[in-house]
């Protein structure tokens, strides 16, 4: 009888255990994300928050610290806000942003434009095509990026491949000037993102009920018409996601200008890049860049707040 | 004149009446597989025909090919006198309940059932009326606002029904409408389907592989196989008077046996079987040369089971032991065994209580099999 009741107590501490055990292995599983996350996203962020609000000193680091001890434990805390304040009354800051905004809303749209298509066709072709088709769309990122931005410099060069084609055949008498434009800018900028464009595209429409458009087109809709009522509608989700993953990083694209846009084109990452490099004035480059981020975060955040709301309503 | 026939509910049998939907010699190959073999098809108005066959038989490629899904590869389509076979399905007076009702998940029950009208540019206002009716028709006005992943698997395949009617098309195609339902829910729909159909009085065109289905709704089922029509006729035409062993054997289930044709009379038949050694008197007379080799088809419930001999001499009736019982409730199946393999299978309504607790047949028991000689089905193919 004892045997029994201390054996069951056993059983009893022994499920505890296991219990607890896989309770902190979930907490573990989930802990290693957000670890990495608050490594690697959150602190280098605060880092950069930090810096935007000292001031630029020759030193090194090149910024007043922001916590000082003065004296006998007296702390001191230095908060400068004259970085935003520089952002907002020198116009070259906003001209830049709007630019940069600019390039890269007609980036996206250019890449939807090209990259809807192109998903659609995957997804409507045959098994082996598919996996293919596919295929070609990563295969430009087995070469270095940098390298298929050079290339293109020697595609639109003044004296490049394609000016030389147009001279030889006779079209032009002398070369188009497409080095050092925004045309040059877009070329790189869409020849580079619309592979974020069309994966996702292709994600969403893989999973898309092709019944539906014959429903639509039962019900009398003409193949525009389904399109724009069914297929359109049900692709959003895709189109929201390849549009963001697009738009977020051709913002901030520094290479691409810098190589394709030469001086002549205008754009946040360039600023950085001087404000780090040539000014070294690393708090407004900081607050540059934190400036970029509110700007790219608040809209969005909005924008998942009313979906959220919607999805409640209904 | 006293012989006249009505044949407003059997208009295939007025020789007069010209068919609604006239499917002429179609085929449709995809690659090598050939999935619709030149078919010939006539359906009348205000029918519900349905076509019947195990999966891969052609019958939803067919179905297809009258919604304009898919375009024949040769032969042609033509509905109410006008030739259908290469119209796009958006320009077609037929419209289409899907298997998985396709319903669009972004919009709403009412914009759903309105999407056909908003197509044709019908004022908002008469859009508006009609949706209301087809929905209190199908009760679920109160429904309206809501999103198809709001509404239960009954619900949506009214929805749907709702949708493909709104257009008053001459033609409705049924594709599995009650596949997705629960058995329950499954009977009761067939005939509020029924109903619908004889209140609106549009042609149905039903695919299903579920017999019973076809059975309880259709005025006419043509059973399919491997791309051709076995048979087309009544549920009871097939039922009781099927063409061939396959149809026999697709519809309700049938004992068959090979035999030979011995007499050959202007009234009768009379085929010999040699597993089980049995004659079977056939009342039916058939034009068919004595000595050839028959199958004779016979139903599970046309079969008498009794523990006494019906005195008979090896006509229309065979001696063997239970080796199954099968208890229903309503009626019970009993697997005899005749000689050493051959099983036959009889159903058996249950009409009294059984006595003492002993089943008035009980396992191992010898039994006698007796039936009529209208019961039974000689086929040759």
């Amino acid at each position: 009888m004892r045997e029994a009741v201390e054996s069951s107590a056993q059983n009893r501490l022994l499920r505890r255990m296991s219990h607890l055990l896989q309770r902190n292995w979930r907490s573990l599983v989930l802990f290693i994300p957000f670890f990495w996350l608050l490594l690697f996203f959150l602190a280098p962020f605060f880092i950069v928050l930090k810096i935007s609000l000292a001031e630029a000193i020759i030193a090194s680091p090149p910024f007043t610290p922001m916590i000082e001890w003065v004296d006998e434990g007296i702390m001191h805390i230095r908060v400068v806000v004259d970085n935003y304040a520089y952002l907002w009354e020198d116009d070259l800051y906003a001209k830049t942003y709007l630019n940069s905004l600019k390039i890269s809303s007609i980036s996206t749209i250019l890449c939807l434009l090209i990259g809807y298509p192109m998903a659609y066709a995957i997804v409507r072709s045959s098994h082996t095509t598919k996996h293919i088709l596919l295929m070609l769309v990563i295969l430009p990122f087995w070469t270095s990026f940098l390298l298929r931005v050079y290339a293109w410099m020697g595609l639109l060069a003044d004296q490049g491949t394609i000016n030389n084609l147009l001279i030889a055949i006779g079209i032009v008498d002398e070369p188009i000037r497409m080095l050092y434009t925004p045309f040059a800018v877009y070329v790189g900028i869409v020849y580079t993102y619309v592979p974020f464009m069309i994966l996702p595209l292709y994600a969403n429409m893989e999973k898309l009920d092709w019944t539906l458009l014959e429903a639509a087109a039962d019900l009398g809709a003409k193949p525009m018409t389904t399109f724009f009522t069914v297929t359109l509608p049900m692709t959003m989700p895709g189109i929201i996601a390849g549009s963001l993953l697009v738009f977020i990083p051709a913002t901030g694209e520094y290479v691409i200008p810098d190589l394709l846009g030469g001086g002549n084109v205008l754009m946040i990452g360039r600023i950085l890049y001087n404000e780090f490099n040539a000014n070294i004035d690393w708090p407004v480059a900081s607050a540059v860049a934190i400036a970029l981020l509110l700007l790219l975060v608040i809209p969005m955040m909005l924008y998942q707040h009313i979906q959220a709301r919607q999805v409640e309503a209904e | 004149m006293s012989q006249s026939i009505d044949y407003n509910d059997r208009p295939w049998l007025d020789p007069d009446a010209e068919p609604f939907i006239k499917v002429q010699s179609v085929s449709k190959h995809f690659g090598d597989f050939t999935a619709v073999d030149s078919v010939d098809l006539e359906i009348y108005k205000g029918e519900l025909f349905c076509l019947l066959g195990g999966s891969g038989c052609g019958k939803t490629t067919l179905l297809r090919m009258l919604a304009g899904f898919e375009t024949p590869s040769s032969g042609s389509i033509v509905i109410d006198g006008v030739n259908m076979t290469d119209v796009p399905p958006y320009e077609r007076p037929v419209n289409m309940m899907f298997q998985s009702y396709a319903l669009f998940p972004h919009m709403t029950v009412e914009s759903n059932v309105g999407y056909g009208l908003r197509r044709d540019g019908i004022a908002k206002s008469e859009i508006d009326q009609r949706v209301e009716d087809m929905l209190t028709m199908v009760e679920l006005s109160q429904f309206r606002k809501r999103k198809p992943h709001q509404l239960s698997g009954g619900q949506k395949q009214r929805v749907a029904l709702a949708r493909a009617l709104i257009k008053q098309p001459k033609m409705l195609l049924l594709d599995e409408p009650l596949a997705a339902l629960d058995k329950r829910l499954r009977v009761q729909t067939q005939y509020e389907l029924m109903n619908i159909q004889e209140k609106l009085g549009v042609t149905f065109v039903v695919v299903t592989h579920d017999q019973e289905e076809a059975m309880t709704l259709s005025t006419r089922i043509a059973v399919m196989d491997v791309g051709r029509f076995q048979q087309i006729g009544t549920p009871t035409e097939i039922y009781e008077f099927p063409s061939s062993r396959l149809v026999a054997t697709f519809i309700g289930n049938a004992n068959m046996f090979e035999g030979r044709v011995i007499e050959n009379g202007t009234d009768h038949v009379i085929v010999e079987s040699k597993d089980p050694a049995c004659n079977f008197y056939i009342d039916h007379g058939m034009s068919i040369v004595e000595g050839s080799k028959v199958w004779v088809a016979l139903r599970p419930e046309k079969i008498k089971i009794t523990k006494q001999s019906p005195g008979d001499d090896g006509t229309n009736s065979i001696k063997g032991s239970v080796s199954d019982i099968g208890y229903l409730g309503g009626t019970s199946t009993y697997r005899v065994m005749i000689g050493d393999e051959r099983i036959v299978e009889i159903t058996s309504p249950n009409l009294n209580r059984p006595k003492d607790g002993n089943p008035p047949i009980d396992w191992d028991e010898e039994v006698y099999l007796s039936w009529e000689p209208s019961s039974s089905v000689v086929l040759t193919k």
